[in-house]
């Protein structure tokens, strides 16, 4: 099919890019635009490893075509530091061991951090619900409770 | 080094060297690799479990659009099997089959392969190949698989079964003919995926000039990957060269070579560019070998007073339709364990592996070991039941004592430590058992079902004898360790940092692990069975020794002193009781990196080679407890707590110990109470995609009680042993057990795992 040309922004730099309409975002950054750091685990959206933000919301990348991001906002793993200053949630992850072999972990963090947002000071089984769409098959989740947890700020509720 | 505890980084929670670049989409992964002139390779596979390949056009899919090659069988070459990790006698072998010309005989084997430009007109080419296949009789299950007249998976056999290999051990006859009661069980071992989160993929790509062929894959093990895939193509292993990069997750599932990589290889030479396969999931699903799919037996000869004087046990392994490298290993991972942590002198056990029209099986979390802990943990809670004593207590009574090590079982494995009873009481302490027991008589009052299930394991860690490591300071004093050990998120580069850094002296800044590279390595085996810390952390450790006491030798040269007047601290060596007379790594490998000047018996660098043996495995062991309610109405098991108690000797880094403890539960949890990989009777996969088969999520686990004792392996100079697996182990029957308790009112012995709903609905009796 004819490529279609779309303007977006990503990680805060605009792109305009010609893409063909079957492109899926994840194919699309991965691929096009060379973030690699969002990673494919099931290609049909349960796992949740291609988790990016879309204005700001989590949202499946393996699921939305590219086409269909013309003029929107997208935050992926690699725009979440501020230079070298990591983004409290990153830094937690690593403090409380809350990852293994790191493919899930994008998608976990950008799914804490658009949560965190909106809850700031949220209970164990409120973060448990809410990465409940992130499959994580290494650790247990257990830690990455402790991890969200911690860049809440918080304490145990 | 004269130093405290506290200043040693061994035994230190240190964050990972891993994460900055994980947390940051820094990883690399092989799908992340993008080399120039890429091809990409994608499969027709069969949708049939068993069938007639009649004709293959191809035609169509040549012509399409960015069509590189399409290839069937006769296209691929001679190709080899591939070889066997464990070959029984009398096996019959059935090879793994790479393209499929004239019978397929399970789902997702594949017919023909595509490459092309891009990986969607390469899947645009495969759907434009037409086969005709003619169905065949199918058969899924393993025990209906073994009776006559069933469909044959291999007719070539006349048989389904493909081994029987019986093992006896002490006087089983006369246990049993002094038994009080005899206890049994039969237990049920769902069909596992291992469904890391990074499905299989490489990147194969081939030099002309040199001959040399690169894989970048999903692997545990570059090095006996190598060796087999060198093999299978008839390819001089020197000019193989194997790298794993990051791997997003193993589990034993990426531990032996797959067709996909000997076609990818094969493919490459062909085209004379790099080819690319990554799977998707569906395909992950119905191509990676599965866990556990074993069908179990047992009887026990129990006196009186609760002792277990024998074991009668029988395990029908489901191999799928193939055989791979390591589809044998969950069979004898299982013998190793069935025995437990118990004193059982007289056992016998026959192990049968049987052919279905399914995928292939082998090595998934614990490989057999979690199969041979269920079964005597089930038996264990059905001889408690017959005997009237408490589970606790007739584990207590068969427990092998603690002065009993290194123990010798029945079926000759030396146990090399444990103390079993500790774990245990550790476990009862942190679980309140006596509270919990007196709360259940309570809810039972009150007509609500609780139930409480206690297991304990041994889990023989250090695998298969030997790793390597090389140690090289480098000119200024920076230090290189390489390891044979295959990391995919255990963290070698943090732990065997720390153990370099200790056994070396110098700041954990200063070393970098490098891993998962046939090139420029020794020959080494890799990462599964709870082996890396125990082996390959050991060969570090040597290594390093050598290599502080060369700087020793060197250091004192360069102070005028006598080695043994000198004493290594971190960061270099001094004279001792003279702090002021220190000298630097840095100075050292400076010293033995130059022209000249060396003491002539001296050799010229840095750097040890070590291949550490360790002829016999450590046995790790635990305890845990697990609490669960059941909803009558809904069936709903719902997981309380889960209490843990391991030991594996002594800790690297107790963080990263306790992180692979969790993983392991988790697997576990999911055994007992979610997933399960399910074929239709004509061999179809039911459970294909992540809708279908139900991984656990954050909101299914329970609260984690976690402890641990130490008990130090006397095999290694780490004192270590493994803690990958134990997890996977003690959950599943302490969950069932529990569950079982908790519906022994209403007169159940036995449930099966998945512990569903429906499941557990339809055993409850309604009036």
């Amino acid at each position: 099919m004819t490529p279609r040309l779309i303007r977006l922004t990503v990680n805060g730099r605009a792109y305009t890019r010609s893409v063909e309409p079957r492109t899926t975002l994840v194919d699309f950054l991965r691929d096009d635009l060379d973030l690699t750091g969002t990673h494919v685990g099931c290609e049909h959206g349960v796992c949740g490893a291609c988790t990016v933000l879309l204005d700001g919301q989590p949202v499946r990348s393996c699921l939305l075509f590219a086409i269909q991001l013309d003029g929107a906002v997208v935050t992926t793993v690699e725009g979440l530091a501020d230079g070298e200053r990591l983004h409290p949630i990153q830094e937690a992850f690593r403090e409380h061991h809350g990852l293994q072999c790191g493919f899930c972990t994008p998608g976990l963090l950008l799914t804490a951090k658009a949560f965190l947002e909106e809850h700031p000071a949220p209970s164990d089984g409120e973060i448990r619900e809410a990465i409940a769409g992130n499959l994580c098959r290494c650790t247990g989740y257990h830690f990455i409770v402790d991890a969200i947890r911690a860049a809440a700020g918080g304490v145990r509720r | 080094m004269p130093e405290t505890d506290a200043q040693r980084y061994v035994g230190q929670p240190l964050k990972r060297l891993e994460d900055p670049r994980l947390i940051t989409g820094a990883g690399q992964y092989v799908e992340d690799l993008k080399l120039s002139g890429l091809t990409y390779l994608a499969f027709l596979r069969s949708p049939y479990a068993h069938a007639r390949v009649t004709a293959i056009r191809t035609e169509a899919a040549q012509k399409a659009p960015g069509v590189v090659r399409v290839v069937t069988a006769k296209d691929l070459g001679p190709l080899r099997p591939t070889p066997y990790m464990v070959v029984l006698p009398g096996l019959k072998a059935f090879p793994y089959q790479y393209l499929a010309d004239r019978v397929v005989d399970s789902t997702g084997v594949p017919v023909a392969a595509v490459v092309a430009e891009s990986p969607s007109l390469a899947r645009d080419a495969t759907e434009l190949i037409e086969v005709a296949y003619e169905p065949l009789p199918a058969v899924s299950d393993p025990e209906r698989a073994l009776q006559s007249g069933a469909p044959l998976v291999h007719p070539e056999f006349g048989t389904n079964q493909a081994f029987s290999l019986p093992m006896k051990g002490g006087d089983v006859g006369a246990a049993f003919s002094r038994a009080a009661h005899i206890a049994k069980v039969r237990v049920e071992h769902n069909r596992l995926a291992g469904a890391p989160m990074e499905p299989r993929g490489v990147v194969a790509r081939y030099e002309p000039g040199t001959g040399e062929l690169t894989l970048w894959l999903t692997t545990q093990n570059p090095f006996t990957t190598r060796a087999d895939l060198a093999s299978v193509l008839d390819y001089p292993e020197h000019k193989l060269r194997l790298v794993a990069l990051d791997v997003g997750g193993g589990f034993g599932v990426k531990g032996p070579l797959y067709r996909e990589e000997v076609i990818a290889a094969t493919l490459a030479r062909q085209v004379g560019r790099p080819v690319q396969w990554m799977s998707t999931r569906n395909e992950d699903l119905l191509t990676t070998h599965h866990g556990r799919a074993t069908v179990t037996e047992a009887e026990a000869a129990v006196t009186s007073d609760g002792e277990i004087i024998g074991l009668r046990a029988k395990a029908i392994f489901d191999l799928g339709a193939h055989l791979l490298s390591l589809s044998l290993v969950p069979t004898m991972s299982n013998s190793i364990h069935v025995l437990g942590p118990y004193r059982i002198q007289n056992a016998e056990l026959l192990s049968i592996g049987v052919y279905t029209n399914t995928g292939p099986t082998g090595p998934y979390r614990g490989s057999g070991r979690p199969v041979g802990v269920y079964l005597i943990e089930r038996l264990m809670d059905e001889a408690a039941r017959l005997t009237k004593l408490d589970p606790v207590e007739i584990r207590r009574r068969n427990f092998i004592p603690a002065d009993a090590f290194p123990y010798r079982t029945a079926f000759g494995t030396s146990y090399d430590s444990g103390n079993y009873a500790r774990a245990l009481d550790r476990a009862l302490e942190l679980a309140d058992y006596q509270t919990l027991r007196r709360q259940q008589a309570e809810k039972r009052k009150r007509g609500d079902i609780m139930g409480i299930g206690v297991a304990t394991y041994v889990e023989s860690t250090n695998v298969l004898g030997w790793e390597s490591g090389v140690v090289r300071v480098e000119r200024t004093g920076k230090v290189t360790a390489i390891t044979g050990s295959s990391p995919h998120g255990q963290g070698h580069e943090t732990t065997f940092a720390q153990i370099v850094a200790d056994h070396l002296g110098v700041a954990f800044e200063d070393v970098i692990v490098r891993h998962g590279d046939t090139l420029g390595a020794p020959q080494a085996i890799g990462t599964f069975g709870s082996r890396s810390a125990g082996l390959g952390g050991s060969a570090l450790a040597r290594a390093a020794v050598e290599m502080r006491e060369k700087g020793q030798r060197l250091a004192a040269r360069l102070l005028e002193a006598s080695p043994h007047d000198l004493v290594p601290v971190r960061g270099g060596f001094q004279v001792k009781g003279v702090p002021e007379r220190m000298i630097g790594w840095s100075r050292v490998a400076e010293f033995a990196h130059r022209a000249g000047g060396l003491p002539p018996e001296e050799s010229p660098g840095l750097e040890a080679t070590v291949f550490f043996r360790q002829d016999l495995p450590a046995f790790s062991f635990g305890a845990g407890v697990a609490v669960v309610s059941v909803d009558r109405e809904t069936g709903r098991v719902r997981l309380e707590r889960l209490v843990a108690v391991d030991d594996c000797g002594n800790a690297i880094n107790p963080l990263l110990v306790d992180g692979q403890i969790v993983g392991a539960l988790a697997q576990g949890i999911g055994q007992a109470l979610l997933e399960h990989v399910v074929y239709g009777e004509q061999g179809e996969l039911i459970t294909g995609t992540f809708m279908e088969y139900a991984l656990p999520r954050a909101d299914d686990m329970p609260e984690l009680v976690l402890d641990r004792t130490v008990t130090p392996s006397p095999l290694n100079p780490l004192g270590a042993k493994g803690v990958g697996e134990g997890g996977a182990c003690v959950a599943p029957p302490a969950i069932v057990n529990a569950v079982v308790d908790a519906l022994s009112p209403f007169g159940i012995h036995h449930v099966d795992s998945p512990l569903t709903p429906e499941k557990i609905w339809r055993a409850i009796p309604r009036p």
